[in-house]
């Protein structure tokens, strides 16, 4: 990779309960990549993404921007990573302007009633981005699946953190949804930030990624552009399926193909 | 819809927030005026000023100042800790089923007094009494959220609380079984139904640093509870060290809820009410909720102990009796209105 690398991993490995789920992992990440990080259920993708940023304890070493991750603060590496996890849940029936307005929390805008124009802006450039300030005012609760997810999209957008972290940002969208929350995220990349994305849908991954992490059973078995590292080899070991290969408007399709 | 709109709709919430509370403010000094006036002696709003100030007779301001103000005091206090204690629980917990009564705080807290009372150990004056209170309270409250664990749902955290307030009863049942004095018992019994009758300043120097102390800590910590509605992983990546903050909140719980407990008894469920009764007025946000309910907690208190003392009855009424039985059947219904959660489905 690159000598650039803003996010490095060397020798992570990461053991939950006493079982090993993530093995020696190395990886060299740059900013203005989407980085698509796929692999069958229980690889262990969720961990490593977790473990990037710093929410799970890892042996090895992690560095983000030329820090080692174990000596920044928390807020620190707040600032530095966005973190989407799964599911989009939000506990209280909260409006949708609150829930993007704690990604400024770790800028230490922890009042959304007391935002500094600084903030306010960022707030309103990320719902912009994913258009949900229509309905900024709403509770979160009230929101469709669809809605709810550019919601939780936007306050990670609203971090304006140089590292994102998505985990499945995709799952229970429908497909115009899916390339919507994609194209946010791609927007992000080209805007300078480092955007991983967790996700089962290896079309997506072709079409949007420039990097394409392939983790199996705690290790990372392939990574590269999209066409090389989802090879024909690597998905049928990694996946026991095969794939339709082809190129359309000048970038990879792969849509995952088993007899049946 | 420009940046004008999307501040506008903040504004609304927050004036709306500001005229609750003050309602509330006037709302509890009028309780605070009527509880000086009520009991033996009867006095009306302007004598209880006129004599607070130093004005009226003798008479009238020994009973307003020395015997009444420092049972308002506690009543406010009390009520405002176990309001504040209840908030910040759900917003720690994420769920407005938490409060420090159905988790076994009190009667928790109550044993340690009792024991530290039945064992002769002190004076029922004495800061031991609030110090054995809090380190039960917290004991039980730390040991309910490491059965739990992390993101317990909280039909566990409500059996756990079940029995953690079983041990705690049953314990105190077993202090006063083995007790040979049986004056002492009797007092025990009337103690843990929860009064504030003849409380002296001596009471409230006795409970009020400590609850004072646990509001601080509770209140300070009031934006991570905000953090914390979108779960503990997210929490922790917005910069809230999560583990500090259920901690702090363990601390500021047992030292408000024991300090309350170690000189009024056991008054339960204004934790849980308070905070209910404030989200339909002024929205879910748990770190908005925090004074809101604090002052809706202490109106209750004040309203339960002039009502005891209004309600004609042959012997006293205790207040933690009577808030219990207003306390009961809300939760129930608060149970109905939560059941679908509570069966499994998505909460």
């Amino acid at each position: 990779m690159t000598v650039s690398a803003f996010l490095t991993a060397q020798g992570v490995s990461v053991k939950l309960s006493g079982r090993i789920v993530l093995k020696d992992i190395s990886l060299a990440l740059s900013s203005g990549h989407l980085v698509a990080l796929v692999g069958p259920n229980g690889a262990g993708k969720t961990t490593l993404l977790r473990a990037l940023a710093g929410l799970v304890p890892a042996e090895g070493a992690i560095d983000v921007g030329g820090d080692a991750l174990s000596s920044l603060h928390l807020s620190e590496r707040a600032r530095r990573f966005a973190y989407l996890p799964q599911g989009h849940i939000v506990h209280w029936p909260l409006p949708a302007r609150d829930i993007v307005a704690l990604g400024r929390y770790p800028h230490g805008a922890t009042d959304p009633a007391r935002l500094t124009p600084r903030d306010t802006e960022a707030v309103l450039r990320a719902m912009q981005a994913t258009d949900v300030v229509e309905f900024s005012a709403r509770r979160v609760t009230e929101l469709s699946g669809g809605e709810r997810s550019r919601v939780a999209l936007a306050r990670v957008l609203a971090v304006e953190a140089p590292v994102i972290l998505a985990d499945e940002p995709t799952a229970s969208l429908d497909p115009r949804h899916q390339i919507d929350v994609m194209k946010n995220l791609r927007q992000a990349a080209d805007k300078g930030a480092l955007v991983m994305v967790v996700t089962h849908d290896l079309g997506l991954a072709a079409r949007f990624a420039d990097t394409v992490l392939v983790l199996s059973d705690g290790h990372l078995v392939s990574q590269g552009a999209p066409a090389q590292a989802l090879s024909e080899q690597v998905i049928a070991d990694v996946f026991r399926i095969s794939a339709y290969r082809a190129e359309f408007q000048r970038a990879a399709v792969i849509v995952p193909w088993a007899e049946i | 819809m420009s940046i004008q709109n999307v501040m506008v709709t903040a504004d609304v919430w927050e004036r709306r927030r500001a005229s609750v509370l003050a309602a509330l403010v006037v709302l509890v000094v009028l309780l605070v005026l009527v509880s000086l006036g009520v009991g033996p002696v009867r006095l009306s709003p302007l004598t209880v000023i006129d004599a607070l100030f130093g004005g009226g007779s003798d008479v009238q301001q020994v009973i307003v100042r020395e015997i009444r103000l420092p049972r308002v005091i506690l009543g406010f206090a009390i009520g405002a800790i176990l309001g504040l204690s209840g908030a910040a629980l759900q917003g720690l917990l994420r769920n407005p089923l938490a409060s420090p009564s159905l988790f076994g705080a009190p009667q928790s807290a109550a044993f340690g007094a009792v024991l530290v009372i039945a064992l002769g150990l002190a004076d029922v004056r004495s800061y031991a009494l609030p110090v054995a209170a809090i380190a039960m309270a917290f004991a039980s409250v730390f040991v309910l959220l490491a059965i739990a664990g992390r993101n317990a749902g909280i039909l566990i955290l409500i059996l756990a609380g079940l029995a953690i307030s079983s041990l705690a009863g049953a314990a105190t049942a077993l202090v006063m079984n083995l007790s040979s004095n049986p004056f002492v018992v009797l007092e025990i019994a009337f103690w843990l139904l929860g009064s504030l009758e003849d409380r002296s300043f001596r009471h409230v120097m006795l409970a009020l640093p400590f609850i004072v102390a646990g509001a601080i800590i509770l209140f300070s910590q009031r934006n991570a509870f905000r953090a914390l509605s979108l779960g503990e992983e997210t929490a922790q990546s917005l910069g809230v060290d999560v583990g500090r903050l259920r901690l702090m909140v363990i601390t500021g719980v047992a030292l408000g809820v024991g300090g309350a407990v170690a000189v009024s008894g056991t008054i339960g469920f204004i934790g849980l009410v308070a905070p209910h009764l404030m989200r339909p007025l002024i929205g879910h946000d748990p770190a908005r909720l925090l004074v809101p309910s604090a002052l809706t907690g202490a109106a209750l208190l004040l309203s339960a102990d002039i009502a005891v003392r209004i309600i004609p009855s042959t012997s006293d009424i205790k207040v933690g009796v009577l808030t219990s039985i207003i306390g009961v059947p809300f939760f129930l219904y608060l149970i109905m209105r939560e059941r679908r959660a509570l069966a499994g489905g998505v909460a």
